[in-house]
């Protein structure tokens, strides 16, 4: 009996010294997960390193005090939290579009949200949780001009638009105009696209609706935004390819944090002003 | 390699897209610089003064800023460019005649830009040409004009052969900046097309990198080596 007492004293002793050791940091949500996964081993660790896009206004820009910050960085930040990781233990890393894959199968990063497009093509290399967000390309004109209703109104050949070049975007307007040379017309930049609307050089510019609100809800007396989408981007996060635990709970973070209202806080933090918000969300699981 | 296979029609058009707008821009510069040149070395303070003030302005602002105001500062007043609709040159080079008007305007900065250089390329011929040449021309009693275009320009022409040919290989490699005014069919819209195209094929930067620069190589290496067999040639004419 005595014996046992004092076992059981030894036994509390040394669980509260590991827990000491791990630090005062550490916290209780390693153990919620299956040892082996993902999330045990961040958990654990109690930091993690995420992939974001550090020149995408609205979703991922590094500003002055050298955070990035934007709706992917928010959503990141619910996935973090979850595991127990505050924003301090959260390592950013740069992931520009041409580095993502690589970035994933490096081990350079433990997932990417940055504006990521998820595709056949990318499945073959790296896992997709989510979409956590869908956008599309869309169309801005301006103001008075009732002319263009869509992507089919440059059919005609008269019609000019502007995009940026080496862009998705920039591919996808070629097959709907009849003349490129005389119809499209690409500058590296989309702040020259927008002069060249305003002052009517061109009729037109082309490219995912969330940058062209950006530019409606600066120019409300110049330009209109069309509002009908004619792609899909739904922007997945990129984690290992097959770590399909991982990926399922990402998911159940993304369904629990928007109907519990985490994901509307992230959002009203970044873009509420420019883009509604969905009235539903809904991941893709496989 | 494969990509100079597979690719070669962009390749293609952005070689031709930068010869023609260099040939526009060569043909303009060499007319628009003489006659500021002319203008500079003519008698009346005033006229002088108006050639000044284009060499100053032209040659002192960044080609960047030039194109900047053409692409987007004409059509706020109004211009389309449309006189270089030139018909027959059209059909020849057909950005020059489409609706959107890019092409047009980045070959107008890079013209009156280049004028600025070749005026003063120019002018440094008129300049070696002896003092006494248009001094006996006007003993003679030509004109001011009969005096440049029978015994000052031919000669200068002569003199300012070396300099001018620097100023047409600075003005090709310049073409380049076209791309970001809306200009994409040139030899770095190839880089561009190939390299940061988001989607599809991705090819080897380095291998399209070193077909862009083949493709300046081919234009500027050979006008080089004609600059030089006309040097050569004209060693024997000019007596110094």
């Amino acid at each position: 009996m005595r014996l046992s007492r004092i076992a059981a004293v030894a036994l509390t002793a040394a669980l509260a010294f590991t827990a000491a050791a791990c630090g005062g940091d550490d916290n209780d949500a390693a153990g919620k997960f299956a040892a082996g996964t993902t999330m045990e081993r961040l958990a654990k660790a109690g930091k993690m390193k995420i992939g974001t896009k550090f020149d995408q206004p609205l979703f991922g820009l590094k500003g002055l005090d050298g955070k990035p910050a934007g709706f992917d960085v928010e959503v990141a930040k619910i996935i973090a939290h979850e595991l127990g990781i505050k924003d301090d233990n959260i390592e950013w890393v740069e992931s520009p579009s041409k580095d993502r894959e690589a970035l994933i199968m490096d081990s350079k990063v433990d997932m990417v949200v940055a504006t990521y497009t998820i595709n056949d093509t990318r499945k073959e290399k790296v896992s997709f949780a989510g979409p956590y967000f869908v956008a599309g390309q869309d169309i801005l004109v301006r103001k008075d001009d009732m002319s263009i209703s869509g992507p089919e109104s440059f059919g005609d050949g008269t019609k000019k638009v502007c995009s940026v070049t080496g862009s998705t975007p920039a591919k996808n307007i070629e097959t709907y105009v009849k003349d490129k040379t005389a119809q499209l017309v690409l500058f590296d930049v989309y702040s020259k696209c927008l002069d060249a609307l305003k002052n009517k050089t061109v009729d037109a510019i082309t490219t995912d609706n969330v940058i062209l609100s950006g530019y409606q809800s600066q120019n409300p007396n110049d330009v209109r935004l069309i509002g009908q989408a004619f792609t899909r981007e739904p922007y997945g996060i990129g984690v290992k390819k097959d770590d399909k635990v991982f990926r399922d709970f990402i998911n159940d973070t993304l369904e629990k944090a928007f109907s519990d209202g985490r994901y509307k806080a992230a959002w009203d933090a970044s873009i509420k002003d420019l883009i509604k918000m969905p009235s539903s969300l809904s991941v893709v699981r496989y | 390699m494969e990509v100079y296979f597979d690719q070669f029609g962009v390749f293609w058009e952005g070689f031709l897209g930068t010869v023609q707008m260099c040939v526009l821009a060569a043909v303009g510069a060499l007319a628009i610089g003489t006659l500021v040149a002319v203008l500079r070395v003519a008698p009346l303070p005033p006229v002088r003064g108006v050639g000044t003030a284009y060499v100053t302005v032209f040659r002192n602002i960044p080609l960047t800023v030039v194109m900047f105001v053409c692409a987007f500062v004409l059509p706020l007043l109004g211009s389309n460019a449309d006189f270089l609709k030139i018909p027959g040159l059209t059909t020849l080079i057909r950005p020059l005649g489409t609706e959107l008007p890019f092409f047009r305007f980045a070959t107008i900065a890079l013209t009156v830009y280049t004028a600025a250089f070749v005026c003063e390329a120019l002018r440094s011929g008129i300049n070696a040409v002896p003092v006494g040449q248009a001094e006996a021309a006007r003993s003679l009693g030509m004109t001011f004009g009969q005096n440049l275009r029978h015994i000052v320009l031919p000669q200068a022409w002569k003199f300012a052969i070396v300099p001018l040919g620097s100023v047409i290989i600075a003005m090709i490699k310049n073409s380049a900046l076209a791309l970001s005014f809306g200009v994409l069919a040139s030899m770095t819209g190839v880089f561009d097309r190939l390299i940061s195209q988001a989607e599809g094929a991705s090819y080897d930067s380095m291998a399209v990198l070193v077909g862009v620069v083949v493709g300046y190589l081919v234009l500027t290496i050979p006008l080089g080596l004609v600059l030089d067999a006309v040097e050569r040639s004209q060693k024997k004419t000019v007596r110094r």
